[in-house]
């Protein structure tokens, strides 16, 4: 199968790949790239796992072709942390016990950076309707919640 | 050993607070590994063909288009495994039947439910494994199917097993059944009970198969050599099991296999048992190449185990006063297509919250044409405790007497004789109840359209097979190695915690770690709450072994006697009261001089641990009714749970709040959808539909404490028991909300606004 | 004497019989015993049976001892997800 030679900016770093024309972004992320911190929970958008940014708009990257990936800044989990200091969201999600198993998490915190960005300050039901499109199953959401506003106030200075 | 450690009330540092856990920093940054982020070189990618039927008898598979397409490197069918015997072993919730298992993983004679394997391939390229499965020949002659439970159990049925004779019947029955098995359990004069009875309540209900819904589908990479060793890396909640279960059908050494579990991503019961882990081991072995297979989330969801749909019947009576005299019930639950639903665990749950003189539970194990079911958290207690509480509810309703009032007199506790068997031990039900009752949730004031309920939960916890091993590192730092998967709960950290504080060591000094099963002795599955009970008493008796040979080394290098030397607060210290005084030395100090005294110092236990404490939990959920759409929302919800002893307490609420949750989603909104072709017709997060952030509020959790006295920390075990009562809950508030009684689940818009219509139109009763 | 009651749900494996008095001094040799006084419990007796040795529950407990006067009573495994 003949394949595609695409050309991208992946956390800030410049990336050459070749993929297969119905190869997802999140495919290329994983099996191309080998950054495996970004998941595969159900490959129909349905569950935000393979959440990341495109050109700084929020993505589901199953939903993405590889090939759409030309040109595009993307970023992922894996560029969340700067260096040896963590995001706050990170450090938050620790702290408040936000995570268990792990799998939604960084499409979580990925979605969840992307939330604050646009609204720095969100109310209790804005960051739940804002991460409405990340399923977890091991939390109840609780402590995701908490971390996102502890976060939230940490990062305006609150 | 069989092993039983008693509970001692000490001062603690380190148990009861709250650090950040060992797999955290790796889960936040996708450092993490789990099962489909490993890759070895020169894998094949591995896919399954599947049944497009519900019944169907396999004429005949013809692999030669498949196995002629360039880039495909091996297939199999059920030509390529060997036929087991009815033979059962123990996989996390009941027994298994090799003979079922083998059947699962590849269809032999018939295809039992849409989505059973019935061929896999390995090819160079995903893109090349799904071409070859289109080339893959399957003669079927499709048979009539049967879905719904009780339609299952009618004598003219369509029968999935020919040789299946209902169990547990006397006299043995001379006809074949899609009823596997049907238990008995009873205790005292059913019907003299009920003819004191002053009322009684008799109902029925309904219940969907819900899925575990994990996040991470099941994945594995399997890698064969050419002298019969394998390694394989998979998801699983025991690594130890999916060896025995994998050497079994594919008829190896135990030896041979050496299985990593890897991170895993959710399990709750739905990982306990192997699905392509086999495949990718025989294709490894056919093509000599290492073979990757991970699940679809549509394969998940046809193939995978949900828990039993069921039919269910409560009939309870009681005093005037509001004394349970006597109570029957009947459950009817979808084993999918073998048999081993979780029926036998359900029946004992069904009325252990309560003291009741006469009591008889009956319960049929039912086959039918859906995927085999698997456990899922408390499996089966979820279920039969929606009726329970709900025919609970109606009677203290019809008396009028507070729900939880009620629950108390006839609340079970130590001493209370069970129907099932033993009489129970030191529990905390009643400290549950009085919780819940004095809780500001449960006397906050109502609005229009919502209502309150309540309902409660009884899970028996167990112990099981058990290994660890501590070395403690020539610094004095600490490696501990666990066989018990962590499956999410947090359970690494609370053994870090427990073998801190043993040793007198910090947290962090103590790295906790999955051992693979060629580390350690066996361990079974993480499941039945045991994690931190069984693998907590397992990792405190490594630090005991430890902490006594650093004794010795330490009498020896001292030259005093063993006596002479207790260990305190991470130091070997001369005894109170001892004659021969010496300078202590500190972990690090004899750590250090470990190698040129005799050697670095371990401990290490292999236990079968007894004496799990039952857990209890109380549950108040406050709902708002939507009478134009039939919408439920969860306005406010509180678990009060006995835990036993919180080792790390953040990660015992989001076990409550995790469990909690999932319980939600199984009453408002998930359900599998089949068609009258016996088709799934939602394997899919967009139609089944488990809660999301916005459709539930902060979980308030209230941790009670009534140590298990078979614990050295008093550990009872704390991940399942919360999923049982929040169905019956829900249920409740709506009758308090609006006056109907809904029995059937899950309770969805349409179902509620029907419900309501009916009630309008005067034709249903609370 | 150990005092022996089999729970309701074993019945059919035993001809209907729910209380013995045997002389054994193991789980293992209590098994033994019912094993071959009932063949149809020696599958569940192999992989689906829990013992209460005076209240105190055993799984997978063929050495734990019973004693002289015990009350000793057999029901189904637990298990869990």
């Amino acid at each position: 199968m003949a394949k595609n030679r695409v050309s991208a900016t992946v956390n800030g770093d410049a990336v050459e790949f070749l993929c297969e024309t119905q190869q997802t972004l999140l495919d290329v992320l994983r099996d191309e790239l080998r950054l495996t911190g970004t998941k595969e929970g159900c490959g129909t958008g349905d569950c935000g796992a393979c959440s990341v940014t495109v050109d700084g708009r929020l993505m589901c990257s199953c939903l993405m072709l590889g090939v759409e990936a030309q040109g595009k800044s993307i970023k992922t989990i894996e560029g969340m942390a700067n260096g040896e200091a963590l995001h706050p969201l990170q450090r938050k999600f620790l702290e408040h016990a936000a995570l268990q198993c792990g799998v939604c998490t960084p499409g979580m915190l990925i979605a969840a950076r992307s939330l604050l960005e646009r609204n720095p300050d969100p109310t209790e039901q804005e960051v739940r309707y804002g991460l409405a499109g990340n399923l977890c199953r091991c939390t109840g959401y609780h402590k995701i919640v908490e971390a996102v506003l502890d976060a939230a106030r940490e990062m305006r200075g609150a | 050993m069989s092993t039983m450690v008693k509970y001692e009330e000490k001062p603690l540092k380190i148990v009861g607070t709250r650090p950040i856990r060992p797999d955290g920093v790796d889960k936040v940054t996708g450092r993490a590994r789990f099962a489909a982020d490993y890759s070895l070189p020169g894998q094949l990618i591995g896919k399954v063909l599947r049944s497009p039927h519900a019944h169907a008898r396999i004429k005949s598979v013809d692999t030669t288009a498949a196995q002629s397409l360039p880039g495909v490197k091996a297939v199999v069918t059920r030509d390529d495994f060997a036929d087991m015997p009815s033979e059962f072993a123990a996989a996390g919730e009941l027994t298994i039947n090799f003979r079922d298992v083998t059947r699962n993983m590849m269809a032999r004679e018939k295809v039992l439910y849409d989505g059973h394997p019935v061929a896999a391939v390995a090819a160079i390229s995903e893109s090349i494994a799904r071409e070859a499965l289109k080339l893959i020949k399957v003669e079927y002659e499709v048979l009539p199917h049967v879905i719904d439970v009780v339609e299952a159990m009618k004598p003219d049925a369509p029968l999935l097993h020919e040789e299946q004779f209902t169990d547990g019947v006397t006299p043995k029955p001379d006809k074949p059944s899609n009823i596997a098995k049907r238990l008995v359990f009873a205790r005292g004069d059913l019907e003299a009970g009920f003819k004191q009875a002053d009322i009684v309540v008799e109902r029925e209900f309904n219940t969907k198969p819900v899925h575990q819904g994990y996040i991470e589908p099941q994945a594995c990479l399997a890698s064969a050599s050419e002298d019969g060793q394998v390694e394989l890396w998979t998801g699983t909640q025991g690594h130890f099991v999916f060896r025995a279960q994998c050497a079994k059908v594919l008829q190896m050494d135990v030896g041979k296999l050496r299985v990593v579990p890897t991170e895993l991503g959710g399990g709750f019961g739905g990982k306990n048992n192997i699905y392509t882990e086999p495949l990718a081991i025989a294709l490894s072995r056919k093509s000599h190449r290492p073979v990757k297979m991970v699940m679809t989330r549509e394969e998940v969801f046809r193939a995978t185990g949900p828990t039993s749909g069921a039919n269910v019947k409560v009939k309870i009576g009681c005093t005037k006063d509001g004394r349970i005299i006597a109570a029957e019930a009947e459950l009817n639950f979808q084993a999918g297509a073998f048999a081993g639903s979780s029926v036998g665990m359900a029946c004992p749950c069904t009325f252990t919250r309560y003291d009741i003189d006469n009591v008889k539970v009956v319960g049929h194990d039912v086959t039918v044409n859906r995927p085999k079911v698997a456990a899922y958290r408390a499996p089966g207690a979820p279920i039969i405790v929606f009726g329970v509480e709900s025919v609970i509810d109606e009677l203290a309703k019809t008396l009028g007497i507070d729900p939880i009032e009620f629950r108390l007199k006839n609340a079970a506790k130590e001493g209370t004789q069970t129907y099932y068997g033993p009489k129970l031990g030191p529990i905390g039900y009643i400290e549950t109840l009085n919780k819940a009752k004095a809780h500001p949730h449960y006397s906050a004031p109502l609005g229009l359209n919502q209502g309150r309920g309540i309902a409660t939960g009884f899970w028996f916890n167990i112990g099981m097979e058990t290994s660890s091993r501590l070395n403690v590192n020539e610094d004095g730092t600490v490696t501990l190695i666990m066989g018990t998967v962590d499956v999410a709960g947090g359970s690494r950290a609370s053994m870090a915690m427990m073998v801190a504080e043993e040793l007198g060591i910090a947290y962090d000094r103590v790295r906790p770690v999955i051992g693979d099963t060629t580390t350690l002795g066996f361990n079974f599955i993480t499941a039945g709450s045991r994690g931190t009970f069984a693998g907590g008493m397992a990792a405190v008796l490594s630090a005991r072994q430890a902490i006594e040979r650093l004794r010795q080394r330490v009498a020896q290098i001292r030259e005093v006697a063993l006596e002479d030397v207790l260990w305190k607060d991470g130091s070997a210290v001369p005894a109170p009261g001892s004659a021969k005084q010496f300078t202590p030395m500190s972990l690090v100090e004899i750590a250090r001089m470990a190698g040129k005294t005799g050697g670095s110092i371990s401990g290490q236990s292999e236990i079968n641990a007894q004496g799990a404490g039952p857990g209890f939990c109380t549950h108040i959920v406050d709902v708002e009714v939507d009478k134009q759409t039939g919408a439920v929302k969860i306005l406010r919800y509180t678990i009060v749970q006995d835990v036993g002893k919180a080792i790390h307490p953040a990660y015992v609420e989001g076990q409550m709040q995790g469990a909690a949750v999932q319980g939600i989603g199984w009453s408002l909104n998930e359900e599998y959808f089949y068609g009258a072709d016996g088709v799934l017709q939602n394997p899919g997060f967009l139609d089944y539909r488990v809660p999301v952030a916005s459709d539930v509020p902060y979980i308030d959790t209230v941790i009670v404490e009534v140590p298990n006295p078979n614990h050295p920390y008093g550990v009872r075990g704390c991940g399942e028991v919360s999923i049982i009562p929040p169905i019956a809950a829900i249920s409740n508030a709506i009758n308090n909300a609006m006056g109907v009684r809904l029995r059937s689940q899950p309770m969805s818009p349409p179902v509620v606004l029907k419900a309501l219509g009916e009630a309008a139109g005067g034709k249903s009763k609370g | 004497m150990a005092r022996i009651s089999l729970s309701n749900e074993l019945k059919p494996y035993t001809g209907g019989e729910t209380r013995l008095a045997l002389e054994v001094t193991s789980v293992r040799q209590l098994f033994e015993v019912l094993g071959e006084q009932y063949p149809d419990l020696r599958p569940y007796l192999e992989a689906g049976i829990a013992v209460a040795i005076d209240g105190e529950i055993y799984q997978d407990a063929l050495l734990q001892p019973i004693g002289g006067g015990s009350e000793v009573l057999l029901f189904t495994k637990i298990a869990g997800g």
